[in-house]
């Protein structure tokens, strides 16, 4: 591969070395250090990591929803040109839910419970376009209609508490496109739903991303939604991107050990009976974390090198990698073989 | 076509409000409530229909018919004073029909415009915090730490007599309790994730918190409401009875008691008592709906 194969169009979202940290009663909680991420149009990127490993804290930070005591201490969100970081709060807020989109993990808390959907719906779509109510209503009922939901008139008359979790995230999904955003950001949105509701909702969502050229930003702890649905995959662990790449890459040759340690964990039918492998030790306390690499304590392959923080290293274009042991693969060989 | 076939399935499309009002219907006891609440109300809407004079017509009075006891006939022979007549000769049915006019007139409107201040001034401190919040919440401490005939009797002696200074005096002593559970509830909906998604669809803070979270903090204030204007007219009648509320030319049942109380220890006890009942009967029927109602839309009580 050489450098001119790299991507030149502009990119939708462009993060670089940011830095969110909230201010505790117990000190500086680094949740989120120096990320760096580059999504193009159309483009659907994992966001993977354990609980507390900072990819929430990451997503709202891109919106602007990061409140006190946190705050973004650095770096530069880049969103169609501009830094997000440095807009005033009525700029961030004309581009909240109209060109970023935000869906959140739990469907029963989103929707306000006392209003009906159409209420909440119509707010959403006139908080950004200048439409009449019933052209609002109108508007929503058409989304939801692409939502795959049937008989979209009765539900837009309901409450949430008379809808099914499925259909819930499903008017959540809605609204968050009702503008047809440029970006959308997913807060874990199928993680509260069963599985064959999940693999509808994704197999809607990657295909109406798909249609309207909207990039994704899809966070989760679940690497086989991110095997089926991604494009680029970054996987965080203590607030940090270790390891990022094409998913094909990152999945099928995971470079970094915990990469290697998430994916080693799933359980899959080939190794019944056997006992699941399970990364050793627990993830560090983010108000005291060691020096060098952050999961150096639960390494197989740490040394005295990682007392010291790795680099983040770009060992191909658009591949980068955090850690100075990487996994080594023969020509050919690929991972779990 | 057979007996198989699935019955069309109906959604039900009912909101909280009406599940509460489903479960309202259910306490025989609050219905009781309700109706006698109603009939009060329409009696107090209606009372030159419905009263055989107007008991603060002068020239309708005779003071021959003074201290008739009830079921007395008139003087003239017109008509039968059911409960009797005041020391004036006042029709006291009537008296009372028309007292209740300005007992609820200064309960309901003294705590709806508590009610809407209180309120507001309880969301305005929950949204923006800091000293504006402990101004308003120091205030609302200082207003709850005295007792409320107390705080009354200071404001009225300042004020003067009449309905408006009553209503701005029991305004004056509602709006605290408003203002602190609104503030409280606030608070807490303010936490809650369909918050965080209002503000991801860019909608702005001031419609979250009167579009959003003013909603979901009624049924507490709505409880609130219903116990303050029962405590309103009481208050209201105490006041009249030590005669710093409403003067005699707006008398209310607080201020007929008072007209009757130096008649109960002769044999003349029905030109106090009769007041007292209807005052009674008032505050019980707004007491028994407004506890329903606390247990309908309490969200700790919910199923």
């Amino acid at each position: 591969m050489n450098a001119f194969q790299q991507d030149v169009r502009p990119a939708t979202l462009e993060v670089r070395n940011l830095s969110t940290s909230f201010h505790t009663r117990d000190g500086v909680l680094p949740a989120v250090r120096e990320v760096s991420l580059r999504l193009q149009p159309g483009q659907i990127l994992g966001l993977v990591g354990e609980s507390g490993s900072g990819k929430s804290v990451t997503g709202f930070s891109i919106l602007g929803l990061v409140d006190a005591p946190g705050r973004i201490s650095g770096g530069e969100i880049i969103f169609q040109g501009r830094d997000l970081t440095r807009l005033s709060a009525k700029e961030l807020r004309h581009l909240q839910g109209n060109r970023i989109a935000m869906i959140f993990q739990d469907p029963m808390m989103t929707l306000n419970p006392v209003l009906r959907i159409d209420a909440q719906m119509i707010e959403a779509v006139r908080a950004h376009s200048p439409m009449s109510r019933r052209e609002a209503r109108q508007h929503a009922c058409d989304t939801l209609a692409s939502m795959g939901i049937a008989s979209p008139e009765e539900r837009l008359r309901a409450y949430p508490h008379q809808l099914s979790g499925g259909m819930r995230q499903r008017v959540a999904i809605a609204i968050a496109l009702l503008h047809r955003p440029d970006l959308i950001i997913a807060d874990e949105p199928t993680t509260a739903l069963d599985v064959t509701i999940q693999a509808q909702i994704l197999g809607e969502v990657q295909k109406l991303v798909r249609e309207q050229g909207t990039s994704l930003i899809w966070i989760t702890h679940d690497l086989s939604v991110v095997a089926g649905l991604a494009d680029q995959v970054a996987v965080m662990y203590a607030g940090r991107i270790v390891e990022q790449g094409s998913v094909d890459a990152v999945l099928d040759r995971p470079l970094h050990p915990y990469t290697q340690g998430l994916i080693d964990s799933l359980p899959s039918r080939n190794q019944r009976g056997q006992r699941l492998r399970q990364i050793p030790g627990m993830a560090p306390n983010l108000l005291s974390m060691p020096a060098g690499c952050a999961f150096a304590q639960r390494c197989s392959r740490a040394s005295s090198a990682c007392s010291e923080l790795p680099p983040a290293v770009e060992i191909e274009p658009g591949r980068s990698l955090r850690c100075f042991h990487p996994a080594v693969y023969e020509a050919g060989a690929a991972h779990g073989q | 076509m057979t007996a198989l076939q699935n019955p069309p399935r109906v959604l039900r499309v009912e909101s909280l409000w009406q599940r509460g009002a489903l479960d309202f219907i259910r306490s025989p006891l609050a219905m009781v409530g309700l109706l006698i609440l109603l009939s009060i109300t329409l009696a107090a809407l209606f009372a030159p229909w419905i009263t055989p004079q107007n008991p603060y017509d002068l020239m309708q009075l005779d003071v021959l018919d003074a201290r008739l006891a009830p079921g007395a006939h008139s003087a003239e022979g017109a008509y039968t004073y059911w409960l009797g007549t005041d020391g004036q000769g006042r029709d006291l049915y009537s008296a009372i029909v028309y007292g209740l006019r300005i007992s609820l007139l200064v309960g309901v409107g003294s705590a709806l415009i508590a009610a809407v201040i209180g309120t507001l001034l309880g969301l305005i401190s929950a949204y923006a915090g800091g000293w504006v919040d402990a101004l308003v919440m120091r205030l609302v401490d200082l207003l709850l730490s005295f007792p409320g005939i107390l705080m009354a009797l200071m404001i009225l002696a300042w004020l003067g007599k009449g309905v408006g200074n009553v209503m701005l005096t029991l305004v004056l002593l509602e709006w605290a309790y408003y203002a602190r559970t609104a503030r409280g509830q606030a608070l807490v909906e303010s936490r809650r994730e369909y918050v965080e998604a209002a503000r991801g669809q860019g909608i702005s803070r001031w419609r979250i918190l009167v579009g959003h979270i003013l909603p979901n903090c009624l049924p507490p204030l709505i409880v609130i409401g219903a116990l303050q204007i029962a405590r309103a007219i009481t208050l209201e009648a105490t006041l009249s009875f030590l005669g710093l509320g409403v003067p005699i030319t707006e008398p209310s049942l607080g201020l007929l008691i008072a007209n009757g109380f130096q008649f109960m220890l002769g044999d003349e006890y029905w030109i106090s008592v009769f007041p007292g009942l209807a005052l009674l009967l008032t505050i019980v029927a707004i007491n028994l709906v407004g506890d329903r109602l606390r247990d309908v839309l309490n969200p700790r009580l919910q199923r």
